[in-house]
């Protein structure tokens, strides 16, 4: 079978089997590169370490340490998604509907491309500089009006810092993703709707929102999982004190903490169905907003 | 209808201030390493420090490599995709889109369980051998911006004709793609490479959990262990991401000009 497979190919050169030649590279690549290993931890999540079936190492996923730090990261990521979509949103609009000058909108672009991809360790550093015990907005609300942040439970290494810190890159980014969207909106179809006596305010609610609505979930969705996988920027500001999932995975990977291989395994299987959901969400229905939007 | 445009500027005017208040308190607590008056000292320290240098010219060199490898990979496969089997295409995208269903933290973790000293494939053995799987894994990560840009580009340009005309007149295929597809898409090319050097140079995790002497985990050793001088790190890891976002929009405003022409 094999045999008469590569006679064929040998023979007979056809385009069809140089073509499959010229995507061959990128199949490997992503097979040993991405799928595999992803893989790997997938099936090491259901073993034992003598490598029969289990579903104890998923069992032993309950219990306080894990299930706080899932908690946590998804409150996190949950907040600034949330956050980050509404600000953005609300930044979008102003881009696209505000009728401001024309130098505001280029300008605001430029800067979003930037901020969006200014994450990790030096973003980290920015925000100590800036809201740290130190930083020079702590400073200036105590000089000018007597008010020390700390004082009132604030504190940058925690669940309310961190999600300030994120929105850094997450607002941004929401922009970037809404502006096509709402430039999709045609000035037709708010004309037609206040022919018919619409007001601004139906229009919004029974057809602009409607068509935007997948872009807008999407986007949440997206950004969900922006940050849930973030660490660098979590790692930073806070050593390990900060308990989120990918920091305790990052302390797995480097030291076992949770005594037991395979429950690391298990972690990261936690970790890929969460961000896969919602990227998968995000994917689908970005994929759906081609319809209407072009 | 004459509306109010107060709260479209509140909304610009929060955007701007969330984006430039953290860069000016970053840059005024980077002048105050010296007592009492403003200084570049901080910077003039961590130029001087000999581990920035190694560590920056170690992740610039795999940034360049890995965005090598990913255009070896991208542009072709982008090619083939489109000029002769489009029923792979969802296949591909979905691939593309991977890196973006698993984090970093979760591939590299899947690097060290396969690629360990007593594997198949003992890559984490030899220092040159993790340097490739830093490279790869940096090529995984940068995998969605630069297929979707190159492939973006192709889209944009007529493949078709163009590999006909080339095949009348006798190229070969190699030829076909490096001398008449590459520099029809070299925009998108470009913005792509420069993504990819804005994702790379600082990255963290990968670097640090395979033990590479990268960049990233240098600042976040000078974050854990100074004051001053990782605020003056952010301020140039800042110019650097903006750099490469001025690059890119440079290359894409060049680019339609010449398609103007």
């Amino acid at each position: 079978m094999a045999q008469s497979t590569v006679e064929i190919a040998t023979t007979k050169p056809r385009p069809m089997s140089l073509s499959w030649l010229g995507v061959m590279p990128f199949l490997i690549f992503a097979l040993m590169f991405l799928i595999l290993p992803a893989g790997y931890l997938v099936i090491g999540a259901f073993q034992t370490p003598d490598g029969s079936f289990t579903l104890q190492n998923i069992a032993n996923l309950n219990q306080p340490t894990i299930i706080r730090a899932y908690r946590m990261s998804i409150a996190i990521s949950a907040a600034s998604a949330l956050l980050g979509s509404l600000l953005g949103f609300a930044l979008a609009l102003a881009i696209v509907l505000g009728k401001l000058p024309r130098w505001v909108r280029p300008m605001l672009m430029t800067f979003s491309g930037v901020a969006s991809q200014f994450a990790g360790v030096p973003l980290a550093f920015a925000f100590l500089a800036t809201l740290g015990r130190t930083g020079l907005v702590t400073a200036l609300l105590f000089n000018i009006f007597g008010i020390n942040i700390y004082r009132y439970g604030f504190n940058l290494l925690s669940f309310s810092g961190l999600t300030i810190t994120y929105l850094y890159f997450q607002i941004p980014l929401m922009v970037l993703i809404l502006t096509p969207a709402l430039d999709g909106l045609k000035r037709e179809w708010r004309e037609a709707s206040s022919i018919l006596g619409a007001s601004t305010w139906q229009y919004w609610r029974m057809i602009a929102l409607p068509i935007l609505w997948p872009s807008l979930l999407g986007a949440f969705m997206l950004l969900f999982a922006n940050s849930f996988g973030a660490i660098a920027t979590a790692y930073a500001l806070t050593g390990s004190s900060l308990n989120i999932i990918t920091i305790l995975l990052y302390a797995q990977i480097r030291g076992d903490v949770l005594h037991d291989p395979n429950l690391g395994y298990a972690l990261a299987l936690g970790m890929i169905l969460i961000t896969g959901i919602s990227n998968g969400i995000y994917i689908w229905l970005s994929s759906r907003t081609g319809r209407w939007i072009r | 209808m004459k509306e109010s445009r107060l709260f479209p500027w509140l909304g610009v005017i929060f955007g701007a201030t969330y984006f430039l208040v953290p860069l000016i308190a970053t840059f005024e607590f980077s002048l105050r390493m010296e007592r009492g008056r403003y200084s570049f000292e901080a910077y003039r320290i961590v130029l001087a420090d000999p581990y920035f240098q190694a560590s920056f010219g170690y992740s610039a060199v795999i940034a360049v490599c890995t965005i090598l490898v990913g255009i070896a990979l991208s542009v072709p496969t982008a090619y083939v995709v489109q000029l002769k089997l489009p029923r792979l295409r969802p296949v591909v995208e979905f691939i593309t889109l991977l890196p973006l269903v698993i984090p970093a933290i979760v591939i590299v973790f899947g690097y060290l369980r396969m690629y360990n000293s007593s594997s198949w494939l003992p890559l984490t053995s030899s220092a040159r051998g993790t340097d490739l799987l830093l490279t790869f894994s940096y090529v995984t990560l940068a995998l969605p911006y630069m297929y979707r840009s190159v492939d973006t580009g192709l889209r944009a340009i007529d493949v078709r004709t163009l590999t006909e005309a080339a095949q009348s007149l006798g190229s070969s295929w190699p030829r076909i793609l490096l001398t008449v597809i590459l520099p029809n898409v070299r925009v998108a090319v470009l913005s792509g490479a420069f993504l990819t050097f804005a994702i790379v140079i600082g990255e963290f995790t990968m670097a640090s959990l395979l033990n590479r002497p990268a960049f990233g985990p240098y600042l976040q050793r000078i974050g854990a262990n100074r004051a001053y001088e990782p605020a003056a790190l952010a301020i140039i890891a800042f110019a650097i991401t903006w750099a490469c976002m001025g690059l890119i929009n440079l290359f894409a405003a060049m680019g339609r000009q010449t398609q103007r022409r």
